[in-house]
């Protein structure tokens, strides 16, 4: 049985490293086989261990989107990058010592929890809302906050609309499946609007929709918002309003029922908080292997057991920052000022930078 | 007991068991079939509820009645975000509906056309007919759609820059929008005339073939039966005193307020139906008409019926029963076809309830497994409707 879900998840996997378009027909394939995965041959997927299952193939699968910049999208050569792709990154190097050891499944919004939770991936690291119902009704676990978001708009600077009060009888393009669509069904009821809803199943189409003039505004997380700018043709005729109209907090998930890998997981992205906070990132690591302070001791594995407990080694923490970086590096080179997105840190700096990134310590 | 008798006076052959009696074995192995499929569907079940319910997947229908939180920008119910998903799923099911129905009395009228067209004496109208047939029904259909979507209908100019037709009909790639007739008092008497007018046609065609049968002599009812139902209704819309209002569209804001609009997500996907599966009946119909005896056509010409009468009561009337068993084929691919509407944000039953819902409750088996029932019912459904058809045009043996 455990074969025959792994064998099933390969071929998919190179069915989708290809770069096929996600098709209306193959999410309805995708769909059946999900179902047919937790009909049938589930039994093995629940009670296999994930850390172990996931040494055993000797890589690591993970769920991203299908390709927005900043937060994962493929190179030229095929290199996945982005700030959801560090967090695999992040992981695959704590378990195997190589952030290459990461297999990315890029999943359109409708698909992605039904891939989590037919065992089809081992990690879903694709800006996903932390909601009370995906929590308690999905079979998933979220496990740390790593990007505090909210939904806003972006519309034509020719529409000359300042704000999102005067979107009143608008045709807004939105992706579907997110919890973007019920956000704006709530924000235009309580304030009295009309609109017009056109929802798509890709992002991609979402934005070519907008761009050929479908829809007067986008609206989706303005992280993304600033990522999908980027693909406009004129990126500079377009304007994110200013209000924020819902909390998004975007966080990784993992499949219910696998405590361990729950909180490795979870440990892997405190890690890098902490790293940030005690100020040891990629530079600085080796100075911070022979640090006296007990803080950064215990950090870097030269005292306790921290890692082992996790499931891990000693130096989990050194690979990490090592090999991928702390928080504060990853956030910058991928979506902050060191990148083409710009975008502020805002509430993700540390808490005590005046944000509210705050990680539970390392003892 | 009878084989004994049968072979009285013979050796009695060896008694064998039972089960070595060919009816017996089929049954038996038929019913083991039917246990091990139970069986099958009863582990699955089974396991399928024990594991949703290990990993705390929600299961059941329960969610029919939440609160669904979501827009649908095309109903033909009145729905709105704090309606049920039950009713969403209503809302994407007529839509299925819709642009199904519509698409297929389209491509039966245009697939026969250019079937008929296709076997025309005429050199030209045969080979755009045969060029036509060619081309469509050789692309993906998934192509076709998209092609009709961002090649031709997002090429429109906006709201602002609409094209108009006589300050009334406007398009542009919102959609067309048409204006609105809403009656008002004093309709009734109009909608009476109608009725009158269309049963006092149905009369008139009744005596007239009853006349034809007798006399042998064919009256012309057409401009009789127009006069009827058009111009007697028009005439108690005047009498009464114009008793409806228009209303016309007008730009507000950033969209068209007023009036009745035509989403471009639906056009887009009822032309590439519409197009795509008039070329497989345009060949059906090709066949059908081929498949009759040249001799009847001869006949018919011998006895002096113009072309359009030996079509339309020789030669299709026959080619009909070769054309229907292929074409509800086609119906039913059509219906299953419309599904594809997911790739440019049509609100059928597919993207709605199979996507929409189905991401936000995440009871994936429950609603797929509906969604194929409502498949397989429209299918059956129309399979049972164009096989009594069917039945019905069938040669009658006298």
């Amino acid at each position: 049985m455990k074969r025959v879900v792994t064998m099933f998840g390969r071929t998919m996997l190179s069915r989708k490293m290809l770069g096929s378009k996600i098709l209306g027909r193959k999410i309805l394939g995708r769909k059946i086989l999900g179902a047919a995965l937790v009909l049938g041959l589930s039994t093995a997927v629940s009670s296999a261990q994930t850390l172990k299952k996931v040494q055993d193939r000797g890589a690591l699968l993970c769920g991203v989107s299908q390709g927005l910049p900043g937060f994962s999208s493929p190179d030229d050569k095929g290199n996945w990058t982005g700030f959801d792709v560090d967090v695999c990154r992040a992981v695959a190097a704590a378990v195997f010592n190589d952030p290459a050891k990461v297999k990315f499944l890029p999943l359109s919004a409708k698909d992605r929890f039904t891939a989590l939770q037919s065992g089809e991936i081992d990690m879903l690291a694709r800006n996903s809302t932390w909601t009370s119902s995906r929590d308690a009704s999905l079979g998933i676990s979220f496990t740390a906050v790593n990007y505090y978001d909210g939904q806003g708009f972006i519309v034509r600077k020719s529409l000359k609309v300042n704000s999102a009060l005067e979107l009143n009888g608008a045709s807004i393009c939105v992706q579907t499946g997110t919890t973007t669509e019920l956000n704006l069904a709530d924000y235009f009821r309580s304030n009295n609007m009309k609109y017009e809803v056109i929802a798509f199943v890709t992002a991609d189409e979402t934005v070519k929709a907008y761009e050929a003039g479908r829809c007067d505004a986008f609206s989706t997380d303005v992280s993304q918002l600033y990522a999908e700018r980027l693909k406009l043709s004129s990126p500079g005729d377009h304007v994110v309003l200013p209000e924020i109209i819902s909390k998004e907090p975007l966080a990784p998930a993992v499949r219910r029922g696998d405590d361990q890998w729950l909180t490795l997981v979870k440990w892997v992205q405190f890690a890098m908080l902490n790293a940030e906070e005690l100020g040891v990132s990629s530079k600085t690591i080796d100075e911070a292997l022979k640090s006296t302070q007990p803080e950064i001791k215990r950090l870097v594995g030269t005292e306790g057991t921290y890692g082992e407990q996790l499931g891990l080694t000693k130096d989990w923490v050194v690979r990490i920052v090592k090999q991928v970086g702390n928080y504060g590096e990853v956030f910058d080179r991928n979506v902050g000022t060191g990148s083409k997105l710009g975008i502020s840190r805002g509430l993700n700096r540390l808490w005590t930078k005046g944000g509210i990134q705050y990680a539970p310590p390392i003892r | 007991m009878r084989r004994q008798s049968a072979n009285s006076g013979v050796e009695t052959p060896p008694p064998f068991a039972v089960i070595y009696n060919p009816k017996v074995r089929s049954a038996l192995y038929q019913f083991a079939l039917v246990l091990a499929l139970l069986w099958l569907a009863y582990h699955f079940a089974v396991n399928a509820t024990a594991n949703l319910g290990a990993r705390n997947i929600a299961s059941g229908l329960g969610f029919f009645s939440n609160t669904a939180g979501f827009g649908v920008n095309l109903s033909l119910i009145p729905y709105d975000e704090t309606d049920s998903y039950g009713r969403a799923f209503l809302v994407g099911l007529l839509n299925t509906l819709l642009v199904s129905g519509m698409g297929i009395v389209l491509a039966t009228l245009l697939g026969f056309a250019i079937g008929i067209g296709r076997l025309s004496s005429n050199w030209l109208v045969a080979r755009i007919a045969g060029s036509y047939v060619e081309l469509i029904r050789n692309l993906p259909l998934l192509f076709q759609i998209l092609f009709w979507y961002l090649a031709v209908l997002s090429t429109l100019p906006g709201p602002r820059q609409s094209l108009s037709l006589l300050g009334a009909i406007f398009i542009n790639n919102r959609g067309l929008v048409v204006p609105t007739f809403r009656q008002t008092e004093g309709f009734g008497y109009v909608v009476a005339a109608l009725s009158l007018g269309a049963l006092a046609t149905i009369a008139l065609g009744l005596w007239a073939r009853r006349m034809r049968d007798r006399t042998g002599r064919g009256i012309p009812i057409l401009g009789k039966g127009a006069a009827l139902i058009v111009g007697l209704p028009l005439a108690i819309f005047v009498a009464a005193g114009l008793p409806a209002e228009v209303e016309l569209p007008r730009i507000v804001g950033f969209n068209f307020v007023g009036g009745t609009r035509v989403i471009p997500e639906f056009v887009a996907l009822l032309i590439a139906l519409t197009t795509y599966t008039a070329s497989f009946i345009a060949e059906i119909v090709r066949a059908g008409i081929l498949a009759v005896p040249r001799g009847q056509t001869e006949a018919g010409l011998a006895l002096g019926l113009r072309r359009g009468q030996l079509l339309r009561l020789v030669l299709l009337p026959q080619a009909l029963r070769v054309i229907v068993p292929p074409l509800t084929n086609q119906y039913l691919n059509l219906t299953k076809n419309s599904s594809l509407a997911v790739a440019i944000g049509y609100p059928d039953l597919f993207a709605v309830f199979a996507g929409t819902t189905l991401n936000q409750t995440g009871q994936a088996i429950e609603i797929i497994a509906i969604t194929m029932a409502v498949y397989l019912s429209l299918s059956l459904a129309t399979s049972i409707l164009m096989n009594w058809y069917n039945s019905r045009i069938g040669l009658i043996d006298r």
